[in-house]
Parts: structure tokens; sequence; C-alpha cells
């Protein structure tokens, strides 16, 4: 035992635990507030969640990678599964509570299958990735991880949650970029989604036709293949006002908000203004630990949720701020470092998507909270109060260790 | 070819790392701006976030009188005020406690006008709650965000109606009030004196508010109370020291004849210092102190007794037979007559003069006086020929210097002037020239005519007889500068002492003998008779004593009294009271005189061609001046 224990990841464990017990100490500053909150005693519940999340850790790493990728078909299945479930009996909770992401046995919520199935979704990429052992090179040639991706995308986002499913996106995107595919090749796949955004002004969806023809000109795809993107990309166009419709009123003004928070301060542009409010009076060194104003009074909403980075903002300052990014980079990093020594491409994938997991959330949660990002409501890893993305987490970073592991036992030396 | 080749993952890993690295420098550099760079904006935002400035009203200055004794105080009371929010959280808000507070849609839409005024200040539920209410709200206060409780000095006068028009009463400053100069730094929603001593001294009694901060959440619920900012402490009101006496003043009001309608006004002759002023029917300036009841001040305002008038300084009485002194100090002054003058004429109970028949109150007829005499018995008769020989002319010019066609300058707002011709010419432009008469002098001559004195100018006039014939400026609080004294009367101290022994005789044998001799000391005064159109006359008596070294001056002027000689014994009692003697003496005396002011000219040759303008009386004056009544303003509703 001790001997397995010398030869785990050090980096890695370190900074994981470094991340947990930062995460902790933000949560319990987080129910400190001047109003009653239900988030005075959460870091407790949370305490009880890293104990889960740890032992699932232990317990992952200790399987092969080999069990898992045969157990892979049948992880991703059982959580399609899931996901259906929940789309049936669902039920909303807290900021989101029209939606229907949680599922509830007998009244007690248990957990958000979404977040696990980011990670089953990684496990399938992975596996369908590695085993073509070839980068895809075609478009019809993505169309298979996109439909791996696509399912729970698409329950998600019936849910909906918006924020998950841009999770989504992002993991098959790294996961196709680690593969080896031509960036061309993204590109082209990404197209209709540029194309959508860019449809709702005319002037900058016609110049991104004119820009995508030259491109299709100069990297010369299959003609069908270009004529099916100029059609997706047409299609977007048209069909952007409807998408715009159907979105839910919540997304919208989310959305509308982001681009002005002054709209309406007191309703959507609250989370936006307060939150950069109590980042900003942080100042370099913060108010001190558990002593933010902003958020003791409450002014912070979902502050143990969405928004418990300003909490770090405002109590710890900019320096706070700095150590938090520094080490969520170090651990992005000796990802990206195990990702490159994995002994096999489905361990290396996995981890890389695990990494792309990651970094998403990260960057879109601490980028929404001043600002620079709409706000789609995505917990930040080893911060955010919330059982089943801590699970996700830690089986991940199990995942990493068993491969560092494996890696370091095949005799991989630096070269 | 292999794409998990080493090269090939190390390019990759090398892209991955520079994304990871120009998202990790963004993010850092946005936090930077908003933490460093703008942190100034962002705590500001947080500070106006969650504290709310809470005005700490100052204690307005005591009142006191000459003995230390309390007029005006302070007591604490509690204002229930809610925290600015948006308007719809404050109607939410006032909906829920408007049972407990006992507030009605009007009430409510009241608070919110307020707080649309000053949007960034509390708006003011209830300005003076009692406890029970306070502790129901105490034990609800979870359920009202923004709910502020907060002890404030609460202005109480525990002689209640006593010195009401003296003292006056404060109320909520008006947008109108806020707009002069001496107001403007007067908060909105801030207190001010809005009548009396509490208006004429309100720079002084105010003080300074403070401000304290208050902590809230962001449901608007008050965290902390004190310490979240530095608190700037309120400035409390100078005290006000005033020359009255209290006990004098409460004397009168418990002597004053009950329901009547009427003044006192009690001076010190040698300093103008005012010992009591007092004026019937009161107000309760107490139902004022936060925001006075609708139904209160509207009945106030329609009363057929006008209770906010100060019948001392702002109604307008003919001043009958005390007028006759002032033409006898004049007669003198020229040397038109001595004491021991006589009339042409003697008194058979009227004089004719051009083509009417002026009658004495006396139809039997007083027979032949000397000037003393005539005083003594108020005769009709020898003043008409007296203010013939001594001229319209004259008798207008030195009513005007002695100041009886202006305002004492008593420190009390709203004092009124009184009305009498400033000169022939008030003649010419009211009936034209050449169409009236030197008969409008024996009107003028026996205190009727063109001629309304308050009663604070009237008792001033005797405070010059009484004291060594200057006038003094009758003041509550002692003015900053020295006693100085204003007109001279350019009596000679003989024909000064003959004046007062000729009102000595009043008291102890002429018209005023209800009055009496209280004790050892004698007192000197003058009744008068104001005829009015709304009934009987109005009954005047100004006196004062001792009568060879005066002390204090009263007069007193009870409406539709029938004659001055029924005030006598109250004026008498409030002198004894003053002086230490023994009031029963006086309480006893009751004598029924008979009017001593003159009846209506008659016209001699009924049907005679009309020289009217000249001869006919000019109707007496309306007692109450229904401007000046209209002049009080009325205090904003709570």
């Amino acid at each position: 035992m001790l001997s397995r224990l010398r030869r785990i990841d050090k980096p890695l464990a370190g900074v994981t635990v470094a991340l947990l017990v930062y995460g902790l100490a933000a949560l319990y500053s987080a129910g400190q507030t001047d109003v009653p909150t239900i988030a005075a005693t959460i870091w407790q519940k949370q305490l009880v969640w890293i104990a889960v999340g740890l032992t699932a850790l232990v317990l992952v790493s200790r399987v092969s990678p080999r069990l898992v990728e045969w157990a892979t078909p049948y992880v991703y299945g059982g959580i399609l599964l899931l996901l259906l479930v929940t789309l049936v009996v669902g039920t909303g909770a807290g900021t989101a509570a029209g939606s229907r992401s949680w599922l509830a046995i007998g009244g007690l919520r248990v957990g958000q299958p979404a977040e696990l199935a980011k990670l089953a979704v990684i496990l399938m990429l992975a596996r369908w990735l590695a085993a073509r052992r070839e980068a895809p090179v075609t478009l019809r040639e993505v169309l298979p991880p996109g439909l791996i991706v696509g399912v729970p995308f698409a329950l998600v986002l019936l849910q909906p949650d918006l924020g998950s499913a841009v999770v989504f996106i992002a993991i098959l995107f790294a996961m196709l970029f680690w593969a080896g595919t031509k960036p061309s090749l993204l590109v082209l796949v990404a197209s209709p989604a540029i194309g959508l955004i860019l449809a709702f002004s005319t002037v900058a969806w016609g110049i991104w036709i004119a820009v995508l023809c030259g491109l299709l000109v100069w990297w010369r795809p299959y003609v069908w293949e270009g004529l099916a993107v100029m059609a997706a990309n047409v299609a977007m166009g048209i069909i952007a006002l409807p998408f715009w419709k159907a979105l839910a009123p919540y997304q919208q003004s989310r959305l509308l908000t982001f681009l002005n928070p002054e709209v309406d301060p007191r309703k959507t542009g609250w989370h936006i203004i307060q939150s950069k409010v109590a980042i900003g009076s942080g100042g370099f060194l913060g108010k001190g630990f558990t002593h933010g104003p902003q958020k003791r009074l409450a002014f912070l909403p979902a502050q143990h949720t969405d928004f418990i980075f300003p909490v770090v903002g405002e109590e710890l300052g900019f320096v706070g701020v700095l150590v938090a990014l520094a080490l969520f980079a170090a651990l992005i990093l000796i990802l990206l470092r195990i990702a490159r020594r994995a002994p096999d491409p489905y361990s290396s994938l996995c981890v890389f998507g695990v990494a792309g997991m990651l970094f998403t959330h990260i960057i879109e949660n601490v980028g929404m909270t001043v600002k620079l990002l709409p706000i789609t409501g995505i917990p930040l890893p080893f911060f955010s109060y919330g059982g089943s993305f801590l699970l996700a987490c830690s089986l991940a970073v199990g995942i990493a260790l068993r491969v560092a592991w494996e890696s370091r036992r095949s005799g991989y030396s630096e070269s | 070819m292999n794409p998990y080749h080493p090269h090939l993952l190390d390019r990759r890993l090398g892209v991955a790392r520079g994304i990871l690295w120009v998202t990790m420098g963004v993010l850092a550099a946005a936090f930077f701006r908003a933490q460093i760079l703008e942190h100034g904006k962002y705590q500001l935002q947080s500070e106006t976030n969650r504290l709310r400035p809470i005005p700490l009203p100052a204690p307005r200055g005591v009142i006191l009188d000459r003995n230390g004794r309390v007029l005006a105080e302070n007591v604490p009371g509690y204002t229930v005020s809610l925290l600015p929010a948006e308007e719809v959280t404050l109607r939410r808000t006032l909906g829920r406690i408007a049972p407990i507070v006992r507030l009605d849609s009007a009430g409510i839409d009241r608070v919110l006008t307020r707080y649309r005024r000053v949007p960034y200040l509390p708006a003011l539920v209830l300005a003076d709650a009692p406890f029970d209410m306070v502790s129901a709200l105490e034990e609800r206060r979870l359920l009202f965000p923004g709910l502020l409780i907060q002890p404030e000095p609460k202005r109480y006068y525990p002689d209640s109606s006593l010195a009401a028009h003296l003292i006056g009463y404060v109320g909520e400053v008006t947008e109108t009030e806020r707009a002069q100069r001496r107001l403007a730094p007067v908060r909105l929603g801030g207190l001010v004196g809005k009548d009396g001593l509490e208006r004429q001294y309100d720079d002084s009694l105010r003080g300074g508010d403070g401000v304290r901060f208050v902590e809230v959440s962001a449901l608007g619920h008050v965290v902390r109370e004190a310490g979240a900012a530095p608190t700037l402490k309120p400035v409390p009101g100078t005290p006000l020291h005033t020359a009255l006496d209290l006990d004098l003043q409460r004397y009168i009001g418990q002597i004053f004849p009950a329901g009547q309608r009427g003044a006192v006004v009690a001076l010190n002759p040698n300093t103008g210092e005012v010992l009591a002023l007092y004026s019937a029917p009161a107000f309760n300036p107490n139902a004022f102190v936060g925001g006075v009841n609708p139904e209160y001040w509207r009945r106030l305002n329609e009363s057929e007794t006008h209770p906010l008038l100060n019948r001392a300084i702002q109604a307008r009485y003919p001043p009958g037979s005390t007028w006759k002194l002032a033409v006898a100090a004049m007669a003198l002054k020229r040397g038109v007559v001595t004491f021991r003058s006589r009339m042409p004429i003697p008194c058979r109970g009227g004089l004719a003069y051009g083509n009417r028949y002026f009658r004495c109150w006396e139809p039997g007829g007083h027979g032949s006086l000397t000037l003393s005499e005539a005083i003594a018995q108020s005769c009709d008769v020898y003043f008409y020929q007296l203010g013939l020989k001594l001229g319209l002319t004259s008798l207008l010019e030195d009513a005007n210097q002695w100041g009886l066609h202006a305002r004492t300058g008593i420190d009390l707002p709203g004092e009124t002037v009184p009305e009498f011709p400033s000169g022939t010419e008030y003649f010419d432009r009211v009936y034209g020239p050449r169409r009236w008469t030197t008969a409008v002098t024996l009107n003028l001559a026996i205190g009727q005519g063109e001629n309304a004195q308050t009663l604070v100018d009237m008792v001033r006039l005797y405070q010059m007889l009484a004291s060594d014939g200057r006038s003094r400026s009758p003041y509550v609080v002692h003015p900053a500068g020295t006693g100085e004294t204003g007109v001279d009367m350019n009596l000679t101290a003989a024909q000064l002492a003959g004046l007062r022994q000729a009102m000595i005789n009043v008291v102890q044998q002429g018209t005023g003998r209800s009055a009496g001799r209280v004790g050892a000391m004698s007192i000197a005064g003058k009744t008068g008779s104001a005829q009015n159109p709304h009934g009987p006359a109005h009954g005047w008596f100004i006196g004062f004593a001792p009568a060879d070294k005066p002390e204090i001056v009263v007069g007193a002027i009870v409406e539709h009294a029938e004659h001055g000689s029924g005030v006598a014994p109250l004026v008498a009692r409030v002198i004894a009271r003053y002086l230490g003697a023994d009031t029963t003496v006086a309480r006893t005396i009751r004598l029924a005189l008979p009017t001593d002011t003159a009846p209506h000219a008659r016209d001699i040759l009924p049907g005679a061609p009309a020289d009217t303008a000249s001869v006919r009386d000019t109707a007496p004056l309306d007692t109450v001046p229904p401007e000046s009544t209209r002049a009080v303003t009325p205090p904003p509703h709570r």
C-alpha cells in the first residue's frame, strides 16, 4: 500500500488536494453570512461528498484502463438511460427551478446525471477514436463521434441545461484535436455554429459565408462535403430566428444580459453586476477570509455554487485569485503531461478529454464572474458545491492517476 | 501515419499549452483590471450597496420660563420608517405593515409621496409610534424588509394648550418653506417651528441633524445597526430662556372665563419683558407633534372661534375707551389742557356736532368735569370736545408717532399692524377729498371710528404711561442688545403722575371699580368696550400696579364681554397674583356697570341732505379679520 502510494503522480495528487482544500475553505466562507442562507452548513455536506469522491478516486485508480475501456460502452449506455429517465422524472433546483436536471429518488435529490455523462462521453469518444488508430480526415468520419456526443448533448439540452451542453461540444473538439484531426476540418465542423451565432447580424453572416467559400476553395474538401457545409451554414442563417425564439426566456435574457448587464440591473443583470462588484471591491489583498460584505449581506447570488469564485475574489483579493488560477493551470498542465506520456491512445485521449472538460468548466465559470463570458450555470471544479460534479471530477482525476502510474510502470522516461 | 507519434503529440501539446496560457492570461488580466485598476469604483459600489444613511434628528432646544421651568421639552419617541427600496417593494411592505400601524390606503399613498421626494432617505411611515405598536413591529421584524424603528426626540409641551400661541408648535418642513434661504439647510422631512417662539427662534432651537449608517442585506433587511460607518452626531438645539412667568401664565389659564374668547398680555413696563401672553380659545400643540391629524387640523381651521388665531397680537379690536388715555396724553403733551381743564360744554348726555348728535354712554350726563374726572368717568362728551380742541392732524400725528399704527415688534411671528389712519389723506382716499369733515375726530377721540388696535399695541401704550413715558418693545426672549427704549411720549413726570392718578380713580370710583383695591396696593387702569357687529361689545381692561411705581402692566380683552368693567377683575387678579397680594379680594368684587362706549351718533334732522360720509360712523371693524386666519399655513399632512 505504501509503495503504491509512493509511486502515484505526486504533482497531480498534490494539486488536487490543494484545490480540494482551497475549494472547501471558499465553500465554508460562502456559508458565513449575516443573512441566514441554506449555504451555512453546506461545507459539511461537501465534506461528505469529498469523502465519497476520494473513495471513488481510489477505487478507479485501482482499475486497469483496459477494464475501463471494456466497460465504456456499458457505462455510456447506462448514462444515456439515466439522462432519458431524468428527462422524464427529473426535477429542477436552485436558480434553474424550471429545468429537469436532477434525478430524485423518493423526493430526495441524488444527483445530476449530466455531470457524470460528461465523463461517460469522454470515455466513449476515447474508445472510438483510439480504436480507429487514424485521425478523422473527412466530415463523414467525424459523424460517429458527433453522434456519440450529440445524443447526450441533445438530452441535456432538452433538460434544458445550456451550460453543460456547451461542455459536451468542447469535449468533442478537444478530443478530435488530440486525436490528430486537422484544424481545417475542425473549423468546417464548427462552421454551422459560427454561422448560427453570426446570423443575428445579416452583414456579419454575409461576410462569414464569403470567408467560408474562400476556406472551402483553399482546403479543398470533397465536393459534397463542401456543399453540405455551405448548406448547413445557410440553413443556420435561416433558422437562427426560430432558434432564438425556441430558447427559454431565461436563456435569452442571460445572453442579452451578457451583452449589456445594465439592461435589467435588478433581475438578470443582478448576478453579473454583484459578482463584479464583489470581485472589484476585493482589491489586491481582499477583505479577509469570511469577511466579504457583498457575500455576507447576500448581495452575491448563488455564492456557494456558480458564483463561488467572487467569494474568493472579494475575500482574498487579486492574490487569492492568482493562486486559484495558478492551481487550475497547474492541474491542466499536469493532465496534459500525463496525456502526452500515456502508454496507449485510449488512456491518452481519456486524460486529454478530462483536461478539456475541466478547462472548459474553469474558463466558463471564472470568465462569467468577470463578465468575459455569458452566464451559464456550470460549476467550478473542486469549489462549487455539488456532489455529482465533484464525483465526476474525482473519477476523472482517479483515471488520470492510474494512467500516470501505468506510463511510469511501462518505463516511460523523458526523451 | 500514427497520429499518436510522440512528435505529433508534442506539437499538439504545444498548441494546447499555448491555448491554456493565453486563456489564463486573459482571465488574470480581467481580474487585474477589476480588482486593481477599477478597485475604487467597485469599492464605492459595494459601499452604496450595503450602507444606507439614516438622519439622526437633533433634539430641539428646550424652552424655559424666567425661573427655568419647562415650557417645551423633548421626550423619547419612536419613529417607524422604511429604508429606501424599489417602489413596488415599498408598497408591498407597506401593505403588510398597514394593519399594525393602522394606515389606510390614503396613508400609504402619503408615505409613497414622501418617499418619492427623497428616494435616498428612509420613508417615514409613522412619526410618533406608541410603544405597543413598536413592540408589535419588532416581533414581526423579519416580515418587513427595511423596517427601521428609531428612537427620536419628540417635542412635548407639558402645559399643552396653556401657552400654545406663544410657544407655537413644530411640523415637517414644506417645499415652499425650504425654498426660503433660512430653511434651506433643513433636510426634507425635518421638523421646523411653525408658529410662536418655535418659529421665531427656530434657527437656534433647531440644532443640526446628524447621520448614521446602517448596513443592509440584499433583501433590504437591516443587518447591522451600528458600527458600519462613522456616525455624525447631531448637534442639539440651544435652550431658549424666555422672560415668561409660567406661574402667571397658568394662573391666567385658570381664571380666564371658560368658553370665552379673548387674550391677556402682561408686560414688565420698565423693560418690555412679556410676563404672560394668553389667547383663548387655544389648541393643543402636542397634537401637531408627529404630524397633525387631518381631522383635528380641519376642525381647528373651520371652527368659528379660530383657535389658531393669537388674539393678543393677530386680532384687531376697536380700542374703545382705553384709547381716551392716549388722547388725554396727547392733549397734555401739546399743552392743550391741564388736569383741571373743563370743557366749554358740560355733559348732558350728548353733543351736537354738525348735523349729528353724538351721545355719551351715560344718557343722564356727567355734568362739568375736569380731565381727571373725565378719565375716571370715561365721559364721551368731554373727549369729543378734547379731540376737537386737539385737532385731527395732531391726533393722527401723535398716534402714528407713538407707534399706534405699527407693530410693537414683539418677537413672535405674525403680528398684525393696527388699523389707524396714517394721516388726513387716509380720509381723502376713503371718502374722497372734501367729502368728509372733522366730525371724524369725534369718533377717533373716543377710540371708535377708523381705529382697531391689537391688544399688545394697547398694552404697550399703557406700558409707556406706566413707566417713564418711553416705549419698550415687548419681548419674550431678551434681545442681544441692551434694552434700548423706543419713542418718548414727551410727558413730564407730573403729567404722567396725574394720568396714573386718574387711572387709579377709574379703578377706585370710576368705571373700573370692579378691579378695586387689592390689599394695600392700588391698581390703575382703564376699561373699554369695543362695539362690533357680531354681538355684545368686547370688553377691554388695561391696568398696572403698584400705581405709584408700576411693576406690571396687564391688558385683557374678552370678546362679547359687554363692557370693560367685567374684564377688570380678571386683570386685577392677575396683577395681584404677580405682586403676591391676596387675589381673593379681587375675586369677590363683582360690579355691573353700564357700558362706557358711546352709542352711535344720531342724525339731528332726519332726512337731512347727505353729509353722510363725514358724519356717519364707520362700521365697527370686524374683530377677526378673515385674512389673518388664512395667513396660517397648514402643516403638511403626514
